[in-house]
């Protein structure tokens, strides 16, 4: 993880207290999210989610790697203590199907585990941190076609940026964010930062520099 | 960047976990009813083959297609190669057809190299065994075998795994890429072989060195035995094949000395009776032929880190040494 500057002068919430991990430089740019908003933004998505399927039948959750795994495994507790049911979580990666990988250099794979009972058939709620153009999504729709033929595939996204490049929309948002191109947007997971958060960085602070314009995602911080 | 492969020694330990990682990876789709990743799609992977070989050519295969990639199989058989057509000339013709890579198995060591130093083509080069001198992607494989049944979970390694290579070390390729690349991986390896096929300038190894087989097997947790090569044999090196194989030879009771953990493999194709019994071969311990499903999650693992992406994965920017092919 690079180097991350003190907060910038234009943020306007400082961090909330929260248990720092070791090398975790101070936000920078503005808290949009805190733990709390998190844990209530996933507990309203979980029942969306039960509500809209009319129960847990057939229910698959499927985190994007690697932040949207946790996100799963979160609703997945959320419905179990809704519901009492335990869903299958599992997580998908999308790297060998996104349309920028000849682009970059090739990139470390990451865990593709499919719960035992497959897909066909099933509902599948896939799970990721940040919407934003849409090609992620897109990429996991075709990974997920390599893997079966879900009944059904839905999408539930922590945060929703906008700026989509492609006709693809979310079906359970837990913030609608509308952001300019420029900024940035940071989720941050006890799972792997230490702590919750969700920052906007703008385009003036040192983090915001590269405009995200192209790119699938912009969620997640340096260690991404 | 590293575009080739060319020996396990070009191979940081980074790079080496990184591959078998993304073989670990690759290795799921082998579950999967489609067993097709679009990550090669309109790239094409030649492979030129000078000598013999059907399990590598196959596995070869089967990892380039499982990534979509186009494949093109060139063996000298049947072909221009047999006319006499020199190794510049074949590579320029591969240049033209727009090879991405060749995965090139030669009699004459160092083949490959020239294949990717000469300045012939922009095609990433594999070697795939180069006379007596090195086949990383088989090293690659043993130790993604290794590290399964013996450093499995994360964060662990093969670090102090004791792993004995036994028999024809000095025509072995196997053997000298996969003492580079255990080295690398932080394993300690002892070649055990009657004095004469142990290669002149083994001190320069950096492993142990054994004629002792019963002395060696009880502390090994990995035994590799490998084929006595005699199409490249063009003196004695033992009085008899009963002798060799009494001496050097892995049956039921030598197995029987071995750790309750110990594995034992066979980089294929091996002589039952010779230097491996069926019995062994057949038993619980061996993971002979996860051996051959393995090469071909390790051999995607490879192309994928060289051809997937605009540049190579291996030999990061970090890696000082990583610029040039020496």
């Amino acid at each position: 993880m690079p180097a991350q500057p003190a907060a910038p002068p234009g943020s306007t919430h400082p961090a909330p207290e929260t248990p720092t991990a070791g090398s975790f430089a101070p936000t920078s740019g503005r808290t949009v999210l805190d733990e709390r908003d998190i844990t209530r933004g996933l507990t309203r998505i979980a029942h969306e989610i039960l509500e809209r399927n009319k129960g847990a039948t057939d229910l698959v959750l499927l985190g994007i790697p690697s932040r949207g795994v946790p996100l799963a495994e979160r609703i997945a507790a959320k419905m179990a203590s809704v519901e009492g049911v335990d869903v299958p979580v599992g997580s998908l990666d999308v790297t060998m199907y996104r349309d920028d990988l000849r682009m970059r250099p090739a990139r470390t794979l990451l865990p593709t585990e499919i719960p035992p009972g497959g897909l066909d058939g099933k509902v599948v709620v896939l799970v990721d941190d940040v919407l934003f153009s849409g090609r992620t999504i897109r990429a996991a729709l075709d990974a997920i076609n390599d893997v079966g033929r879900p009944r059904a595939v839905q999408l539930a996204v922590l945060v929703d940026r906008g700026h989509r490049q492609l006709p693809i929309r979310a079906d359970f948002v837990g913030k609608n964010l509308p952001t300019s191109l420029a900024e940035k947007v940071a989720v941050r997971l006890i799972e792997f930062d230490g702590r919750d958060g969700v920052t906007i960085t703008g385009p003036d602070a040192p983090g915001g520099t590269t405009s995200a314009g192209g790119t699938a995602s912009a969620g997640g911080t340096g260690a991404r | 960047m590293r575009r080739h492969l060319l020996s396990a020694a070009d191979l940081t330990r980074a790079d080496a976990e990184l591959v078998l990682e993304t073989a670990e990876e690759m290795r799921s789709l082998a579950d999967r009813p489609i067993k097709k990743l679009p990550a090669l799609r309109g790239r094409t992977v030649v492979n030129l083959f000078f000598e013999d070989s059907t399990r590598t050519r196959i596995s070869f295969e089967a990892a380039a297609k499982r990534l979509s990639a186009d494949v093109i199989n060139f063996s000298a058989k049947g072909s221009s190669l047999s006319k006499g057509e020199s190794l510049k000339d074949t590579s320029l013709t591969l240049e033209a057809m727009g090879a991405d890579a060749v995965v090139v198995r030669h009699w004459a060591s160092g083949a490959p190299h020239l294949l990717a130093n000469a300045g012939w083509s922009r095609s990433s080069v594999v070697n795939a065994g180069d006379g007596t001198h090195e086949h990383p992607t088989q090293a690659l494989l043993d130790a993604f075998t290794m590290w399964r049944h013996l450093a499995s979970g994360t964060g662990q390694s093969l670090d102090g795994r004791r792993v004995a290579i036994v028999g024809d070390v000095l025509h072995s390729r196997v053997a000298r890429s996969n003492a580079l690349l255990l080295k690398t991986l932080g394993a300690e390896v002892t070649l055990v072989a009657p004095p004469t096929l142990l290669p002149v300038g083994v001190e320069g190894w950096d492993v142990e060195t054994s004629y002792d087989l019963d002395a060696v097997l009880p502390k090994a947790d990995v035994v590799m035995m490998l084929r006595v090569q005699r199409e490249r044999m063009n003196a004695s090196f033992f009085p008899t094949v009963r002798e060799y194989s009494r001496r050097y030879g892995l049956d039921g009771r030598r197995m029987s000395t071995l750790q309750d953990h110990t594995i034992v493999m066979h980089p294929g194709p091996m002589i039952r009776g010779m230097e491996i019994t069926a019995d062994v071969a057949d038993s619980d311990r061996s993971v002979i032929v996860e051996q051959v499903s393995n090469g071909v999650a390790v051999r995607m693992a490879v192309l994928y880190l060289l051809l997937g992406g605009s540049e190579s994965a291996l030999g990061g920017p970090g890696d000082a040494s990583g610029g040039d092919d020496q």
